[in-house]
């Protein structure tokens, strides 16, 4: 119990800490969404001024950020500027499709990454083992973003896939079973970017794991028992190794969403990447606070839940080894 | 000859505190006190959790203790500051149970003899390495192994390689933290005859801790006993071998295995 | 009678990478009768963990079986199917190995690790193996075997996780159990314990065992026989007491001569320089043609270097392989 508390007070903290250095950042960048607006013959300068005063602009930092942290606390974020609408339910418009995204990739990576990284174990040093390692290496030098275009371009090209969106035209007219194919035919391409940036990683870091079980003495002693290989794969082995797979689960899911920003603004997926993108270039200061801080909530929730998973499968933090 | 290290009623508690919750304290040792003679050798025995290791660490100033006094050589290095006790450091070193984890396995003979006197500074590079060849044969390693890495060398070289590197400094005390356990018998008999010659040799102070009494008989000139942090019997070793007063000394005396033992009898609960 | 196990020349090297080859047991021969207590003296390199791990065909991979017989219970271990190896393995032969706390899965209840033996060798119900886990136990934790059997492997000290390896081991009863180093990091009261035990389960169970050590006063009072094992060749063996009082080979008389005698006489002992063996243990992939025990001995002689020594009988049960005492 103390362990999770602990865990939430640090989530908690980190959250108001992040939340802090994006306002700063925004607020101290040169320039605000009304410098803009002022450059626009079209727009009256009494205008903008009255803008900015009921946006309160002009207010010292400090104040504005307790305003908005009173109001986040109301379960409102802020209002923007761009969109001239509240940011909470942009955001969670974009959130959902994000999430969307990154969940999908998260599970198609791993299934694909355990039965590759034991495999890649159970034969290490052998072929298979080299082959993967070879592939994986070729997969890791290829940069996201040149990934992503190439992906593009191949849709292009082949007419295979989308370019680009989450919907078709005329999507509000089809039923609820092609809405739904028609979604996941969209998300084809971005998550096969995704998957294809993340599985390297993730294939290496199971056979490491594995290997590393699979070499250790409590096994050769579960053999000399004669337990049957099945077992002691799929019991001993995977048990053992299940540890490190699970924290490396948690900032899985944190690098999965820093890649799909990149992704999303390339492929048009309307997740929190180009609408994030979109605020800081406009400066559209309380979106972008709402898109960082949803990010890192996505993040920490990640963490969080490997926290939670580890406690689970490891006895060793259940049960305090440090009070021993 | 005087006492070159005198300990009086050391003490030693350990608090883990926790963010909710109470706080909860150990007590690693309770109101030690014994001394040792210049040039001779104390052996420390106990069982695994009297606290002999932490004795270990307090007397070479890696911990400080939280009551007691520690004299060394006359000074009381307990109440000295990190610069007085930079200078007190390479009187007193340490040699540890496992040469394969207390040695860099990747760095070369010469290079882990030599490390501490890097650290002095006080010898160029020349100087240095023919001080660390010295030292080499002194604890018997030839010269041509010098460049060997250490995860090349035997268990028995290797800790021949931890007493080289402590010896570098030129210690008054040396502190042998269960240093033979974890070796084979010859090894130990070996790395023995090798502790014993550089005591007369460089007239060595041992602080000899270990579990196993046959070898601390044979080595000993005092023998303390240690039991769950306080110490409970000492005296010459002839007196606590043949005659021990406490009922700890007389249990572990009779564990230790003997060539010419009979079946061993059940142990009295 | 018919020995229980039967050690036929047994040859077995390791492979480096680069192809040069160590053997590191070089033709070891031995029979062990049922109920018999064997120890093998070995110091590190002489091939004891080897032999242990090769009884069960459990080496690395880069371990190479060259030639030999494992004569056991009527068929030869080596030339067995995998299928009957698995039936051997912890039912009729059981391993202990070293370091009791790396032996034990980290994330699995005791109970569940003992329960596990027993159901890779019968097919009682749960119920049935969950009862007889705690027998097992019990047998070897006389009070407490309910708190531990709920316990892991990092909450039991070293003593006690080394008694849980062998409720293991004789969970399926088995007729031998091979101990390597058993009571190594152990303090001495609790190794005492653990000897112990082990004489009372022989008489329990007439169990054989090969105990393997490197200290020969730890198999005083406990082993029949002795083995002692130098660079991957028996020199010499015999009954306990023999070996240990009357050692006939120069190795195993230097390794007596290890032991420190400081509780047996101690004024006159006391910090003389003990009588060593001079050198280091051979580099096993740079070996000669002849005794390998030479370089280091006193008694060698001109026909050392040429040849290893054959087996000579010094008495009934008692033989060595040494120029000194026969061709």
């Amino acid at each position: 119990m103390r362990y999770f508390l602990r865990r939430l007070m640090q989530a908690a903290f980190l959250l108001v800490g992040v939340s802090i250095l994006t306002f700063l950042f925004s607020a101290l960048a040169p320039g605000n969404y009304f410098d803009d607006m002022r450059l626009n013959p079209q727009i009256s300068p009494e205008t903008v001024a009255a803008l900015r005063v009921q946006y309160q602009i002009d207010r010292p930092l400090t104040v504005r950020y307790g305003r908005w942290l009173n109001a986040l606390l109301h379960g409102e974020m802020g209002f923007s500027f761009a969109y001239n609408s509240p940011v909470a339910p942009l955001l969670w418009v974009r959130a959902r499709n994000t999430l969307l995204l990154t969940l999908t990739a998260t599970l198609i990576a791993w299934s694909l990454a355990l039965p590759l990284g034991i495999w890649s174990a159970e034969t290490r040093g052998r072929l298979p083992d080299r082959a993967l390692a070879g592939m994986t290496a070729a997969l890791l030098v290829i940069p996201d973003l040149v990934l992503a275009i190439g992906l593009l371009i191949l849709a292009v090209r082949s007419g295979w896939f989308p370019t680009g969106g989450m919907n078709s035209v005329g999507f509000e007219s089809l039923s609820q079973v092609r809405k739904f194919r028609d979604v996941a035919w969209h998300m084809e391409l971005p998550v096969l970017a995704l998957v294809l940036s993340a599985l390297p990683i993730l294939v290496r870091h199971v056979r490491a794991a594995v290997a590393e079980v699979l070499d250790a003495p409590f096994l050769r002693a579960a053999t000399s028992h004669g337990i049957p290989q099945r077992i002691l794969l799929y019991k001993y082995a995977l048990r053992a190794a299940a540890i490190p797979l699970i924290s490396l689960f948690g900032f899985s899911v944190g690098a999965l969403l820093s890649g799909s920003l990149l992704v999303e603004v390339v492929m048009s997926w309307p997740g929190l990447g180009p609408l994030l993108l979109e605020a800081i270039l406009a400066r559209d200061l309380y979106v972008v606070i709402g898109g960082v801080l949803c990010s890192t909530i996505f993040l920490v929730a990640g963490n969080f839940l490997a926290d939670v998973l580890m406690y689970w499968a490891d006895p060793r933090i259940r049960t305090g080894v440090a009070a021993n | 000859m005087g006492r070159l290290l005198i300990v009086e009623k050391l003490g030693k508690r350990y608090e883990c505190t926790r963010v909710f919750g109470a706080e909860k304290e150990v007590t690693a040792l309770h109101d030690v006190t014994f001394s040792i003679g210049q040039g001779s050798t104390l052996a420390l025995v106990g069982e695994s959790g009297s606290g002999k290791s932490t004795l270990a660490f307090c007397i070479a100033c890696l911990e400080r203790p939280t009551s007691g006094r520690i004299i060394f050589n006359g000074k009381d290095i307990t109440t000295l500051d990190e610069k007085e006790l930079r200078e007190v450091y390479p009187e007193i070193q340490l040699v540890f149970q496992d040469p394969a984890r207390s040695l860099n396995p990747r760095f070369s003979a010469i290079e882990i003899v030599g490390e501490p006197l890097v650290v002095q500074g006080r010898l160029d590079k020349l100087e240095r390495e023919s001080r660390a060849r010295a030292l080499l044969a002194q604890v018997g390693l030839p010269q041509a192994k010098a460049l060997q890495k250490a995860e090349e060398f035997s268990g028995g070289q290797r800790q021949r390689l931890a007493i080289a590197r402590a010896l570098a400094l030129e210690p008054k005390l040396l502190i042998l933290d269960e240093a033979l356990s974890a070796l084979d018998c010859s090894v130990q008999a070996q790395i023995a005859n090798l502790l014993m010659d550089l005591q007369g040799l460089l007239g060595l102070t041992y602080l000899f801790i270990t579990h196993d009494f046959a070898m601390a008989g044979h080595l000993a000139d005092e023998i303390a006993v240690m039991e769950q942090g306080k110490l409970v019997e000492l005296g010459a070793a002839d007196k606590v071998l043949g005659a021990p007063d406490q009922e700890v000394t007389r249990r572990l005396i009779a564990a230790t295995p003997r060539l010419t033992a009979e079946a061993p009898a059940p142990r009295a609960v | 009678m018919t020995p229980l196990l039967h050690i036929q020349d047994l040859r077995v090297a390791y492979i480096s990478r680069d192809g040069k080859k160590s053997p590191a047991l070089a033709g070891v021969d031995f029979e062990l009768g049922p109920g018999e207590i064997l120890g093998v003296l070995g110091e590190s390199g002489s091939g004891k963990s080897t032999l242990a791990m090769a009884l069960l065909r459990l080496l690395p991979g880069n371990a190479e079986i060259e030639k030999g017989a494992v004569l056991f219970e009527g068929q030869d271990l080596l030339r067995a199917e995998p299928r009957v190896l698995e039936d051997v393995r912890g039912a009729r032969i059981a391993l202990i190995f070293q370091e009791p706390s790396l032996a034990l899965h980290p994330t699995m209840r005791i109970a569940e690790q003992v329960s596990d033996v027993l159901a890779a060798h019968e097919s009682a119900s749960r119920a049935a193996r969950g009862q007889k886990t705690l027998e097992l136990l019990a047998e070897v934790f006389p009070t407490d075997a309910a708190r531990i059997a709920d316990s892991y492997p990092h909450q039991l000290s070293g003593g006690q996780q080394q008694r849980v390896l062998i409720a293991q081991a004789i969970a399926c009863g088995p007729a031998l159990i091979v101990a390597d180093e058993p009571t190594a990091s152990l303090d001495p009261t609790t190794q005492q314990d653990i000897l112990l035990l082990f004489r009372t389960l022989r008489g329990k169970f007439n169990l054989s065992m090969i105990l393997i050590t490197h200290n020969p006063a730890l198999l005083a009072g406990l082993a029949d026989r002795v083995l002692v094992l130098y660079a991957g060749k028996v020199v010499e063996i015999g009954p306990t007491e023999q070996v240990l009082k009357f050692p006939h080979h120069p190795y195993t008389r230097a390794l007596m001569q290890s032991v420190p005698a400081g509780l047996a006489d101690p004024a006159k002992n006391r910090k003389s320089r003990m009588p060593v063996i001079p050198g280091e243990a051979p580099n096993l992939a740079e070996l000669g043609s002849g005794c390998r025990f030479e370089s280091r001995c006193v008694d060698r002689m001109d026909q050392c270097t040429q040849r290893e020594p054959a087996v000579v009988a010094v008495s009934a049960r008692h033989a060595v392989s040494c120029f000194k005492y026969g061709e």
